[in-house]
């Protein structure tokens, strides 16, 4: 075979193959945690307040118990002696694990049932008799902050200070800043113009497909503890659990079977999972927990909820002299937010985003309120989604300020690609950028000129039955967490690793430390070793998610797989690659300066018929290896990065609103996306259509809202705003490639950039639409309602 | 709770089991016959990834009640693939990288399998209205269309050159 | 998500029902295609002892043209409305309307007479039966009667039917040629209920209203008939103007709850909108 077919025949990196792990998903026979039966398992179900906020009087389980099948009925007092009843949270706080005492949000937990099968659980969740005094709600954070708001945090009476420093109230949790606070009040003092805009994000939910669940299994003979969960961070898991439980880490198993979606849903521990932990241990029996929609939306990690204030300060030309940014993050009754430790805002200092601006100060200060607990999910990279709206949003504002086109004020503002890698002013290196290249490659293929001018006509057009808007989005963001000597979760630090195996024969088999819940890790790391390696992706095993058998690894969830986990894999397969060499030089008794590698072969140099394949040289390491070396071929590598990695992207949207329903329609959307060095473009496409439309989903309809009394409204499908197949666009991708200079195979991560990167192009797009009537800001979501709303207040419907 | 027992063909294999009356067609799928295919999204009928043939109509297993499919026929998304041979609308995911978590896919394909049964050659906008009861939260539907127009196209050549048994 | 313990029964005949019915009383409930009621019981919002399923009746079923009527059995699913050839030639505003009816899986099993009897303002069909003037066929112990679209409904959940009465078939008029019909429904994606939806049939004659018949859903507690806006169209031509009064004689009568798809305002305005604009269509047909 000629190289080019030897290269095809690897399908590696590059390539856009099919996936490996799809045979098994095609015809139903997925591992799903659902999908688990161990003998004897149990079922436990979950008593949840109806209340926000109220203390507990009693609890009466008789009637429970007396189901036939109901084996117990666990509350905060039976989980006491364990000190179980509360557990430490990522964000260094304290959560409930059943409610003690009191109830901190509607559908916290109460108590817990477990029974033969899941419909006598159920059937005894309803018999469970729980008597409440009603206590006064708090739902908005503002109020939250207030001199006399009810005090929602007893067990922190007196803590003044919190895991992040002072807390100056007793429903505030922290107060975080970024940037030089001097610097900016001076660049805005001195500016020419300011603009200000108040800019919420709205509290959303990741709702992937399939709930959260758990079969917890202890086995009382081994004294060993397996637990199938729903997790994108198996191995934290696992330290958490064992630090909990006392059950040394060696004897507990976290296994992370196929997940069904996660987008920052899984990642935290639930009560769900910590009560089958203990059920099982205390019954002996495995003991399944699967939640529902209602549940899920109700109870597990929300995003976002941030109350932004955004501030340019710029020349009257449009040079941005200085951003400013103040936040109330609504963290809802616990924080337990899975943030790096050191950053209880994640990393919402990337809010600078494309641009070059010399003085820029944030501060984001966290709230208790009767809500669920959470706020950093949703692809959401550490609360990059915020800190672009926010950037994005006034960048358009300040162009409407100034009457320039929002295109032109980019390109004057942006980092220019001689300046990386550029320090911002949050102190963020970034990598490698050329913003220019890919916004000029958008604004050609839509003939952006044209677009513009059909929007003049239209407007000029009395009669025109709809308003047309144009969005634009020019964002970088901050992933692939991360460099260990900032980022740690609960202590430890954000490496990843890889370990390679491979046989006499040829194939091989890989671990990671991350787990994939559908980016295609089984193909594209696959892929990536392939490349290093020159063995065919076909036969490299990919393995994940099982804590017995793969490296200690933190996980899959901001975008950090390719940027960490793909790292430390090309580092081991470096090793593996350096050690071939030198059986390859022993084998064909040259020197290793006389080989070169080509494909999947190391050749000697200037004698093309002399060379050994990869597939010969791993038989010689198990047989044949020279004195001295050890036989074998793998390596391990825990890959601590140096750096983030920053993706950016440049996307268009075109609207047309109908100004009789206030409905809208997504005429085009134009996404160009730079991820370096891209594995498997496919693969790539698909990520960027789930984010593009999870994104259209969150700007269009998605809220999770309450009443005065704390009630959670649209917690269901009914009304959570899930597109199907006839709503959502057709999505236009496009790419550019800028490697990151730091990282061995040069890729950035690309999954959470649709997400990141769509949502504000929409509202850009929306307000775009009512630009020419003064408006600068419309609040997501923009529901046909909430669009007529406006269309009315400015005559335009009937 | 007195039991029931019932008998329905699923893929193609007469089963007798005993449930409740309240038991739901998903539940007695995934738990009594082992197939867990289909999967539970939600509990108000909108995700539509428990979908499964009944009686050659596409139906939300989590909405019906085991009993009420008493000498029924049932598909399900192993029923799919004969003499392991993967049917069009399987090959059609797989070629065109129509699923990624996979966990709407069984649901997807027993009703891509009915749709183009009863519509062989459709339009993108008549592929996106058959399959708007199935919702999906990685694809956004995309390579989806292209999966079941794939497969349309692999059904209509098959059947201009069938292949002898 | 698992609802409660029931006694599951499936009568062969229309009889065998109503007895079941009148045995059991308010401790039963009609099981048609189940898909408003199982989600009632999965969330334990409904929580019937027992279970009446109507899905083996043959009597339910078909739909055929007798004497000059157009009859449709209670147990017709919205699939079964949309393909129907018969309907698609003499009441096409039935299977242009079902489209617009949940989502495919939902057509198979959901009925129309599901739809109509549950008495739930948000359907979709007690407006569309009320502009097509169709009349219900009930039949309980005492024997069948007929009671008119526009009479059958009489608050949320509440309807003309008494509780040992099953709804066994709707009977419709077949179009006269060049009949107008439109069913423009609002909504916030497939699937969902109304955030205002208006069902209009009419003819025309010398470019002037002959007949017009208006039914909105979703906007009140019950669908309503437009009486008082109809007649402000017969014997004119349509004009903005006319439409306009149209609008605001519908507005007038919208009475809707507020909730996640809009407030009063809204929804009051949309019910005009969705009017105005299946006027519109229907125009298109006369």
């Amino acid at each position: 075979m000629n190289a080019p077919d030897r290269k095809a025949a690897l399908q590696g990196m590059g390539d856009s193959r099919l996936r490996k792990e799809d045979a098994r998903f095609i015809q139903g026979k997925g591992n799903y945690v659902d999908d688990i039966k161990l003998p004897g398992m149990l079922h436990m179900d979950i008593v949840r307040s109806p209340l926000a906020h109220a203390r507990i009087k009693k609890i009466n389980k008789e009637k429970a118990l007396a189901i036939p099948g109901v084996i117990a009925v666990l509350t905060a007092d039976d989980l006491k002696p364990l000190k179980l009843h509360w557990m430490p949270t990522l964000a260094g706080d304290v959560a409930a694990v059943l409610a003690d005492e009191k109830v901190h949000f509607q559908m916290q937990e109460v108590a817990v049932v477990i029974a033969e099968d899941r419909y006598i659980a159920a059937d005894g969740v309803e018999a469970v008799e729980v008597e409440y005094e009603e206590l006064p709600v708090v739902i908005d954070p503002f109020k939250a902050l207030e001199k006399d708001a009810p005090v929602l945090r007893e067990d922190l009476a007196g803590k003044t200070e919190g895991a992040h420093g002072k807390r100056y109230h007793h429903n505030h949790i922290f107060t975080w800043d970024a940037g030089d606070k001097e610097a900016t009040d001076a660049a805005f003092k001195n500016a020419p113009v300011t603009v200000s805009e108040k800019l919420l994000y709205p509290r959303v939910h990741p709702c992937p497909l399939e709930t959260c669940g758990t079969v917890a299994s202890f086995d009382p003979i081994r004294g060993e503890l397996t637990t199938y969960i729903t997790s994108q961070a198996p191995h934290i898991v696992r330290t958490v659990v064992s630090m909990l439980s006392g059950i040394p880490e060696s004897k507990v198993r976290i296994v992370s079977p196929d997940i069904g979606g996660g987008f920052g849903n899984k990642v935290g521990i639930y009560p769900g999972y910590v009560c089958a932990i203990v059920s099982s241990i205390v019954l002996g029996r495995p003991v399944k927990w699967i939640e529902d929609r209602i549940e899920n939306l109700s109870s597990t990690a929300f995003a976002r909820d941030y109350h932004m204030t955004g501030e340019l300060a710029a020349t009257a030309e449009g040079k941005i002299l200085g951003l400013r940014a103040h936040v109330i993050a609504d963290h809802g009754a616990f924080d337990a937010c899975a943030d790096p430790t050191k950053f209880p805002a994640g990393l919402f200092h990337i809010c600078s985003g494309s641009y070059d601006i010399p003085a820029a100060h944030c501060t984001v200060e966290g709230v208790y309120t009767n809500k669920a607990p959470g706020g950093v999910a949703y692809r959401c990279s550490f609360r990059v989604t915020e800190a672009v709206y926010l950037i994005e949003r006034m960048v358009d504002v300040l162009a409407q300020k100034l009457n320039m086109d929002k295109a032109e004020i980019r390109k004057k503002n942006f980092i220019r690609k001689e300046q990386f890698p550029y320090t911002s002013a949050f102190g963020f290196e970034y990598d490698s950028g050329d913003y220019d290249t890919a916004l000029d490659k958008v604004l050609n293929a839509v003939d952006y000129k044209g677009l513009r001018a059909e929007q003049a006509a239209k407007r000029a057009d009395p009669n025109c039955p709809t308003l047309m808007g144009i969005g634009l989005v020019t964002f970088t963001e901050v992933v692939g967490a991360g460099p260990s000597k900032i980022c740690d979760i609960l202590g430890v630090g954000m490496f990843d690793s890889c370990e390679i195996r491979v046989h006499p024969t040829g194939s091989a088999i890989a671990r990671m430390g991350t787990i994939t819940q559908g980016q295609g890790h089984q193909t594209t790391y696959a892929q990536i070793i392939a490349t290093e390696l020159g063995i065919p992706s076909e036969v490299i095993q990919v393995e994940e998610g099982d804590t017995s058998t793969a490296p200690y690894g933190l996980g899959t969830y901001g975008s950090r797989s390719t940027p960490v986990a793909g790292a430390a894999i090309a580092m081991a397969a470096r090793k593996i690659h350096a050690k071939a060499k030198k059986l390859a030089a022993h084998l064909l008794e040259v020197g290793e300066n006389d080989l070169e590698w080509e494909i999947d072969r190391f050749k000697v140099k200037g004698n093309a018929e002399k060379f050994k394949t990869m597939t010969e040289i791993a038989w010689a390491a198990y047989n044949k290896p020279p004195a001295g070396m050890e036989p074998g071929l793998e390596a391990v590598h825990y890959y601590d990065p140096p750096n983030f990695t920053f993706p950016f992207g440049a996307y268009l949207c075109v609207v047309d609103i109908d100004k009789g329903t206030g409905e809208t329609k997504i005429r085009r959307f134009y996404a160009l996306d730079d991820c370096g060095t891209r594995i498997n473009p496919m693969i790539i496409e698909g990520q960027i259509h789930g984010g593009l439309t999870e994104g259209f989903a969150v700007a269009m309809g998605q809220l999770l809202s309450f009443d005065a009394q704390g009630n959670i409204q649209g917690n269901s499908l009914m009304d959570y705003f899930l597109p199907t197949s006839v709503e959502t666009p057709h999505w236009e991708t496009d790419f550019t490639v800028t490697p990151s200079p730091h990282h061995p195979i040069g890729a950035k991560g690309v999954a959470e950039s649709p997400h990141v990167g769509s949502i504000p192009t929409f509202t850009s797009a929306m307000v775009d639409a009512f630009a020419h009537l003064g408006v600068t800001h419309l609040e997501m979501p923009h529901t046909a309602f909430k669009i007529w709303k406006e269309l009315k207040a400015h005559g335009l419907t009937h | 709770m007195s039991k029931k027992i019932i008998s329905m063909n699923v893929n193609g294999k007469k089963v007798e089991e005993a449930v409740e009356s309240r038991t739901l067609l998903v539940h007695f799928l995934r738990e009594k016959m082992n197939l867990t295919g289909a999967h539970i999204g939600c509990e108000t009928s909108h995700c539509g990834a428990c979908t499964v043939d009944i009686d050659g109509e596409s139906v939300k297993s989590c909405t019906c009640f085991a009993v009420q499919c008493e000498g029924s026929e049932v598909i399900t998304v192993e029923g799919l693939a004969q003499g392991g041979v993967l049917h069009a609308v399987q090959e059609g995911f797989y070629k065109e990288h129509g699923l990624q978590c996979g966990f709407c896919t069984p649901g997807m394909l027993t009703r891509a399998y009915r749709f183009l049964h009863d519509n062989p050659n459709p339009t993108e906008e008549e592929i996106r209205v058959g399959m708007s009861g199935n919702l999906c939260r990685c694809t956004g539907y995309q390579n989806i269309v292209k999966a079941v127009q794939y497969a349309a196209n692999k059904l209509r050549e098959d059947a201009k050159n069938p292949v002898a048994a | 998500m698992i609802p409660p313990s029931f006694d599951y029964h499936c009568p062969k005949t229309v009889s065998e029902a109503i007895e079941l019915l009148t045995k059991f009383g308010d401790e039963a409930k009609i099981l048609a295609g189940g898909h408003s009621l199982l989600p009632m019981m999965k969330l334990r919002f409904a929580e019937p002892a027992n279970l009446i399923d109507l899905n083996k009746i043959p009597e339910l079923r078909g739909i055929k043209e007798e004497a000059g009527v157009i009859k449709i059995g209670a147990m017709t699913t919205e699939n079964q409305v949309l393909f129907s050839e018969l309907l698609l030639k003499k009441v096409p505003l039935l299977p242009e309307a079902a489209k617009l009816i949940a989502d495919p899986q939902v057509r198979n099993r959901g009925t129309i007479g599901g739809d109509i009897a549950h008495g739930d303002p948000a359907n979709d069909h007690p407006a569309i039966a009320m502009a097509l003037d169709a009349i219900f066929v009930l039949q309980g112990p005492k024997g069948q009667r007929k009671v008119k679209a526009v009479d059958f409904f009489h608050g949320t959940y509440m309807t003309a039917l008494a509780e040992d009465e099953i709804l066994v078939s709707i009977e419709v008029s077949p179009f006269a040629p060049k009949t107008g019909y439109a069913y423009h429904k609002l909504k916030r994606k497939t699937g969902d209920w109304a955030t205002a939806a208006a069902a209009v049939v009419m003819q025309m004659s010398g470019g002037k209203v002959t007949h017009i018949a208006i039914g909105l859903t979703n906007v009140a507690p019950t669908a309503l008939r437009a009486s008082a806006a109809e007649k402000l169209m017969v014997g004119k031509e349509i004009t903005p103007a006319l439409l306009d009064q149209v609008a605001e004689s519908v507005r007038s009568i919208c009475d809707p709850a507020e909730d996640l798809r809009g407030d009063a305002e809204y929804k009051t305005a949309m019910a005009g909108e969705m009017t105005r604009r299946a006027i519109t269509a229907a125009m298109a047909h006369c």
